[in-house]
């Protein structure tokens, strides 16, 4: 068989496959980023040990522990606490002066996988003197990985990184306050999720669930197709109290968007737009 | 808007790959019939040097690669520090912020893979001087979707073990001097 025709296979395979995970389960990743999509289907069918896709498929919907074997795969996203030290550094200085005059304050970790962004939020807050009127809502569609994100646990190994974040972001405090150490893990303290609600969400298939002051949504539209990324900046937007900040990852922008109208770029440098009036 | 039958010329080198890029992208013209896409490992410290280095040096274009922007000929994309580049069915780049692949993010292999995908035949794809073996994999599938597999000449090259890693996982590449891969996207552009 030429390589075409095998290549042609496997990306009709894919196309049903993910046809099938939204029909069966509900989870959509039909508009995602196919190239990527399918760099991690193979690495799942790889690793799981299926010798096509298609096998991978019908283990998928006959074998009920399949489903959270593939979205681990499909899902999980590395990262590590106070990624892009700027930007946090820029939170930090221009966007929390603004929310300092609202009494009290909602934030959104919209795709937070392992949590490592929340933690980060919660310990600027509590830097910053902001926590007590704060709620924040941390959601994934990976329940595995809102799991993880609530333990707040990570390898002791990531934290010289971490910590090095945290101070390039001009933290006031030492990073080792917030968590002990044990077995080569970092056990993080639970009251910095005190104030968090963790919920599955998608930004594919779910609606808007509240008037946020801050949302943080980094490194998730990328993975998106373009038609998928307006609805998702749609949703944000209109997730957003008046003059509500957005920030997204290093690398997305607005500008491509049809929503791009609706946003200032507030700190262009850090990718933080605000939302303005209509 | 590129698509399969423009191909595309896709760049992988790690260490001294600056050095080598230099002698092979200032060659090029602003007409060139093909996007360039190019990743190189680079210490994160120097992460945002490549591109205002080789604008200075190119007559074709330069620029960091951004998510969702179609591939264009005569343009050449570096992937943006600490994310994967790679390329849609319909010529449109992407990023991804994945793990790291063979240590590295960007990975040469991420790129060459989802370019051999997205272009098949019409691909050609170089592997450049590098210490590690980033880049053999993906160039494995370069050859195997139809696409030109071109390794640098380990024996000439500032680091061996990127092209000679190359070279074992993709035997039907062809092993050319820096000055023979010049000459080859010279005639490419003269077609």
């Amino acid at each position: 068989m030429s390589a075409i025709m095998r290549d042609g296979v496997e990306d009709l395979e894919i196309g049903l496959l993910l046809e099938a995970l939204f029909r069966r389960y509900h989870y959509d990743f039909r508009s995602y980023a196919r190239a990527s999509i399918k760099r991690r289907l193979v690495q799942a069918r790889d690793q799981l040990g299926f010798s096509s896709i298609s096998a991978l498929q019908d283990s998928l919907l006959h074998e009920p522990t399949t489903l959270g074997r593939l979205l681990g795969y499909l899902t999980v996203q590395v990262s590590e606490m106070f990624r892009d030290p700027s930007y946090f550094r820029a939170l930090r200085e221009k966007v929390l002066p603004h929310l300092r005059t609202y009494p009290s304050l909602k934030v959104w970790v919209a795709g937070c996988s392992h949590g490592e962004e929340l933690y980060s939020l919660a310990i600027l807050f509590r830097e910053e003197g902001l926590e007590e009127r704060t709620i924040f809502y941390a959601t994934d569609i990976n329940p595995a990985a809102l799991q993880a994100a609530e333990a707040g646990v990570y390898p002791l190994d990531q934290v010289k990184k971490f910590t090095a974040n945290h101070q390039k972001s001009g933290g006031r405090s030492s990073l080792s306050d917030y968590y002990t150490a044990d077995y080569g893990r970092a056990i993080f303290d639970k009251s910095l999720r005190s104030r968090v609600v963790f919920s599955d969400h998608s930004l594919v298939t779910d609606a808007v669930f509240g008037e946020m002051h801050l949302i943080s949504c980094r490194n998730v539209l990328i993975y998106f197709d373009r038609a998928l990324q307006d609805r998702a900046i749609g949703l944000l937007r209109d997730s957003l109290a008046r003059k509500g900040f957005l920030g997204l990852g290093s690398k997305e922008s607005l500008r491509f968007s049809a929503h791009a109208a609706a946003f200032l770029e507030f700190s262009r440098e850090d990718k933080i737009y605000q939302r303005q009036d209509a | 808007m590129t698509d399969a039958s423009t191909g595309a010329i896709a760049i992988g080198g790690s260490a001294g790959a600056v050095q080598a890029l230099l002698r092979l992208l200032p060659t090029l013209s602003a007409d060139f019939p093909a996007p360039v896409l190019i990743v190189v490992h680079v210490p994160p410290d120097r992460e945002n040097a490549l591109v205002p280095l080789f604008q200075g040096k190119c007559r074709l274009a330069v620029k960091e690669a951004e998510d969702k922007e179609p591939a264009t000929p005569g343009v050449a994309y570096f992937a943006p520090s600490d994310y994967h580049l790679l390329v849609e069915a319909d010529g449109t780049l992407s990023l991804s912020s994945d793990e790291l692949v063979n240590h590295s993010r960007p990975s040469i292999d991420v790129l060459f893979e989802a370019a051999a995908d997205a272009f098949g035949p019409s691909l050609t794809c170089i592997v450049l001087t590098g210490a590690n073996h980033d880049g053999a994999q993906g160039l494995k599938a370069v050859a195997a979707a139809g696409g030109v597999a071109l390794v640098q000449d380990p024996a000439g090259a500032y680091a061996a073990a990127m092209p000679a890693a190359a070279i074992e996982a993709c035997p039907e590449a062809t092993i050319m001097s820096l000055d023979s891969i010049a000459a080859y996207l010279a005639r490419l552009e003269a077609a």
